[in-house]
């Protein structure tokens, strides 16, 4: 039977293309002095772990093997020795301090998050990650790029598939970088495994967590607490720059922002206004309202042919910008620019065969988003 | 005198009723035995198959078979069905069958309630598994339910889970109950404690971790369900309450539950080991004091499942050091094990290899264990797959294998059948190997950094989850072999004498096989 088992892996193995051959076997050690620690750790108690199996499991096939009653061996008697019993008490006791010791002092460090000279808040959101620069005047949405088609396997799949986003997080290199996470909805986790940082994001808290990278660089890493539907499918990308190309990308995406919001106060057509309206919906509306616009059964509600498209055009307009209280359904109004959202609104009233046959214009969002702040 | 035919003969409502009925209104411990066994293996089955599904989709990356929605209740179905519905009625059918042979004991001490908390169940998973065809689906927050992904966004069905859960507490805690009962006022004379078989002290010790524990269960789903229908705000921060609460009364019934799965496992590898190495159990003493630490210990450390929350960083030291702690005499029951071999006669019948890969693979098991309990290393382990290869290899080849080898060294005295030994084997080499080409790579993926509970992955996790995709279809379908196998021997077969074994230890071999359907009407004397 095991030869069998093993044809089969390597048949396996063989059949695998090649772009999946990646038979990675341990943890990554990281970027950080923190991960380097932490990864100390785990090849330590590892390798304890082998000691303590390779005599325990070498007395037990040892007896297996000599103590068999087909070899003619004949049971002794014994079945308690105190001595024994009581080393063999002791001796994992002492084991555990001499491990617990560096657990120990490692955690110390993990939960030093003191001085850090840059602090970026992170929200969970179902299914993204928003990040906030503390005193930068940044903010920004971070959703997953990897196309449909790929997830449905109608396109080959890129090198970084399901590890992609549009807006990664930015820091700079070499300095202590304060994460303060939180989340809008339910209970999310960040983690990037190279900086080993995971803390949860869970809404009314937030937690606390620091990074030190010393080398830029794109670090990769995924949601770690089950979310709900796409909880696979909200990556995280942080970028490290080094401390000048960060300062340019601050001062970039200062000005983007600016653009972003001025933008609001211009007219566009009906045709304008869907075109850009289909895109904003794929990405921000479809994950739950689903591209045809008929949302999931009893989960998610249908767009097509829904009282609210079809109605009062500023209670739309408030469900998509504030939210709807204690269901799924988010406030865009952080989340989207004053063009998208007025743009995705009227996608929504004019798609599918709606056909309401008004428009959203920006500059009312804007007048929105200003009195709400 | 004791034997079935005898019976019926001599004094007939006392012999088993023909029918339907029989099952319905059985107040006898071996038929509730018998049909809790059964149940078991029903659900089983199911979660099984639950989990091929997710082997299936997880086969390859890429979404091919189903969505990422009905994903989510798979997993989240599996998780619930194998715990409460697989691994848990198991243990109370092989109580049932054998606590009353064991001691010396007629039958349970409370026979009527025996009936009530077994009949509770077709119902409570009956009502469970239909959220499936509920509009919006069925429990989709994976079987640890945190809110508010359980509470303000669940599906409409998460009521009727919560009510089914109700069921499943209370038909455990009168198991409990009946256990306790039977074990501390129905022992033969001169069954002392310290004289209790193993398998008897371990699930006496389960016995009182179910009652201390499911209570705490219920209270969590009766603050959900105020959250969800009564306006309350246990749970919802923006009302004022506290998701983290949540957790903490979770784990707070939720590790000792994992200790109620794996406690009545020792007892069972504890009768096993002796028999087949033919000498007595190494350090019985030390086996029970072993046995009441980690019921101890496993109220105080429940938080480390919760390393990642953001608790203080006393409270993180204080559950790392408690949960090292239980390799102490977790340790010390595998050296008893292993002592208990040395120097013995050893043969390999069924019941035996699966008791002989129940210490190895589960001891792999603790080995992840102690590692998840680093908390520093526990921040790169959470939630991985690493977490997945740790607990099934506690449950899978731990709780399960010990199950089965149970079954294997029990069943000539139930069906007074041998069971066909070549079958054993195979099933037993089908399973060893499809449990470790399942379950062994997801430690790789999980260091690796794959998350748990998704339905699609990065390319670089790809391998690993192929192999062990294979390896889940191995086992599950090896699982066949065991129901042809039960049913043959239930069927006909070699007869098994009084003592089935090689001179065996316990009360239950001095019974005839099969055993008579009172166990013993007159109490044996025990020396």
């Amino acid at each position: 039977m095991r030869v069998t088992a093993q044809l089969l892996l390597l048949a396996m193995a063989s059949g695998v293309s090649p772009a999946y051959a990646d038979w990675q076997l341990n943890m990554p050690r990281g970027v950080t002095e923190i991960s380097h620690a932490v990864f100390d750790l785990h090849m330590i108690i590892f390798w304890i772990c082998v000691a303590i199996a390779v005599v325990v499991f070498g007395v037990m096939f040892w007896s297996i093997f000599h103590h068999r009653k087909s070899r003619g061996a004949r049971a002794e008697n014994f079945h308690e020795n105190t001595l024994v019993e009581v080393i063999w008490t002791l001796v994992p006791f002492v084991i555990l301090i001499g491990m617990a010791v560096p657990a120990t002092a490692t955690l110390v460090k993990m939960y030093d998050s003191s001085e850090a000279e840059v602090d970026i808040q992170v929200t969970g959101y179902q299914w993204k990650w928003r990040y906030q620069y503390l005193g930068e005047d940044i903010d920004f949405f971070s959703n997953l790029t990897t196309p449909r088609e790929q997830i449905n396997n109608e396109a080959p799949k890129d090198e970084n598939y399901l590890l992609e986003v549009d807006n990664p997080l930015v820091i700079p290199a070499g300095k202590k970088v304060r994460f303060l996470v939180t989340a809008a909805d339910v209970i999310h986790s960040w983690w990037v495994p190279d900086f080993a940082v995971k803390k949860d994001a869970i809404p009314g808290f937030i937690n606390e967590a620091w990074t030190n990278v010393p080398e830029p660089g794109i670090y990769r890493g995924q949601c770690a607490e089950l979310c709900g539907k796409d909880h696979g499918f909200m990556p995280i990308v942080v970028e490290v720059k080094p401390q000048a190309e960060y300062d340019q990308w601050l001062a970039d995406t200062r000005a983007a922002q600016a653009a972003t919001a001025a933008a609001a106060s211009q007219v566009l057509s009906m045709d304008e206004l869907m075109a850009k309206g289909e895109q904003v919906y794929n990405t921000a509306c479809a994950a739950c309202h689903q591209v045809n616009g008929q949302g999931l059964a009893n989960v998610f509600p249908a767009l097509k042919g829904s009282k609210i498209a079809l109605g009062d055009i500023n209670a739309h307009i408030d469900i998509v910008v504030n939210g709807k209280a204690g269901t799924a359904m988010q406030a865009y109004k952080d989340q989207l620019s004053a063009v998208d959202l007025a743009a995705v609104i009227t996608w929504e009233r004019n798609a599918w065969g709606n056909n309401v046959g008004d428009k959203v214009d920006p500059a009312t969002i804007q007048a929105l988003k200003e009195g709400a702040k | 005198m004791n034997t079935l035919t005898h019976t019926v003969e001599h004094t007939e409502q006392h012999g088993p009723a023909e029918g339907l009925g029989r099952w319905l209104f059985t107040t006898n411990h071996k038929d509730i035995g018998t049909l809790y066994l059964w149940f078991s293996f029903v659900m089983f089955l199911t979660g099984g198959c639950m989990a091929l599904m997710i082997r299936a989709e997880l086969f390859q990356p890429g979404l091919q078979l189903i969505q990422p929605d009905f994903f989510n209740q798979m997993t989240t179905m599996h998780g619930l069905i194998m715990v409460f519905g697989a691994v848990m009625p198991a243990f109370v059918g092989l109580a049932n069958w054998m606590l009353p042979l064991m001691v010396g004991a007629p039958d349970m001490a409370l026979p009527r309630m025996n009936n009530w908390s077994f009949w509770i169940l077709p119902f409570a998973f009956a009502m469970m598994i239909s959220t499936l065809f509920m509009e919006g689906g069925g429990p989709n927050f994976g079987w640890t339910f945190y809110a508010p992904l359980s509470t303000t966004y669940a599906p409409p069905s998460v009521t009727f889970f919560i009510f089914a859960v109700h069921m499943m507490g209370i038909s455990s805690i009168m198991g409990a109950i009946n256990v306790i009962a039977t074990i501390l006022n129905m022992r033969a004379p001169g069954m002392t404690m310290m004289k209790l078989p193993l398998f008897v002290w371990t699930w006496l010790i389960t016995a009182f971790l179910l009652i201390a524990v499911m209570p705490v269960l219920a209270g969590v789903v009766t603050m959900m369900l105020m959250d969800i229908h009564f306006g309350t705000s246990f749970f919802n921060a923006a009302g004022g309450g506290d998701p983290v609460l949540f957790q903490h009364v979770f784990w707070f019934f939720g590790h000792p539950e994992v200790y109620i799965m794996i406690l009545p496992a020792f007892g069972i590898v504890s009768e096993i080991i002796p028999t087949f190495a033919r000498k007595r159990l190494f350090g019985y003493a030390s086996m029970v004091y072993a046995t009441a630490s980690i019921a101890f210990l496993s109220f105080i450390v429940w938080a480390h499942h919760m390393f990642t929350v953001g608790m203080p960083l006393m409270g993180e030291l204080f559950f790392m050091f408690a949960t090292m702690l239980i390799a102490v005499p977790t340790g010390v029951k595998v050296f008893n094990w292993v002592a208990t071999m040395f120097r013995g006669s050893m043969t390999f019948e069924t019941p035996m290899l699966f008791a002989l890969a129940f210490v190895v693979l589960f001891t792999i098991g603790g080995f992840s264990g102690l590692m998840l309990a680093i908390a520093p290393a526990d921040f790169q382990y959470h939630d991985t797959y690493f977490v997945v290869a740790h607990f099934h290899y506690v449950l899978v080849p731990g709780a399960v294998f010990a199950i089965m080898a149970g079954v294997y060294y029990w069943l000539p005295k139930w069906t007074g059948h041998y069971y066909n030994e070549t079958l054993g084997k195979v099933h037993f080499w089908c399973s060893f190997i499809g449990v470790n080409l399942t379950f062994f790579p997801m430690h790789f993926i999980g260091l690796a950094g794959m998350p748990r509970r998704i339905p699609d992955y990065a390319l670089q996790f790809a391998d690993f989850n192929m192999v062990a995709s294979i390896g889940a279809f191995i086992f599950g379908f090896s699982q066949l072999i065991f129901l042809v196998l039960v049913i043959k021997t239930i069927r006909g077969g070699d007869r098994a004498p009084a003592q089935v074994w090689e001179k065996p230890q316990g009360l239950e071999w001095t019974l005839p096989s099969p055993a008579p359907y009172h166990s013993f009407v007159e109490p044996p004397e025990v020396k």
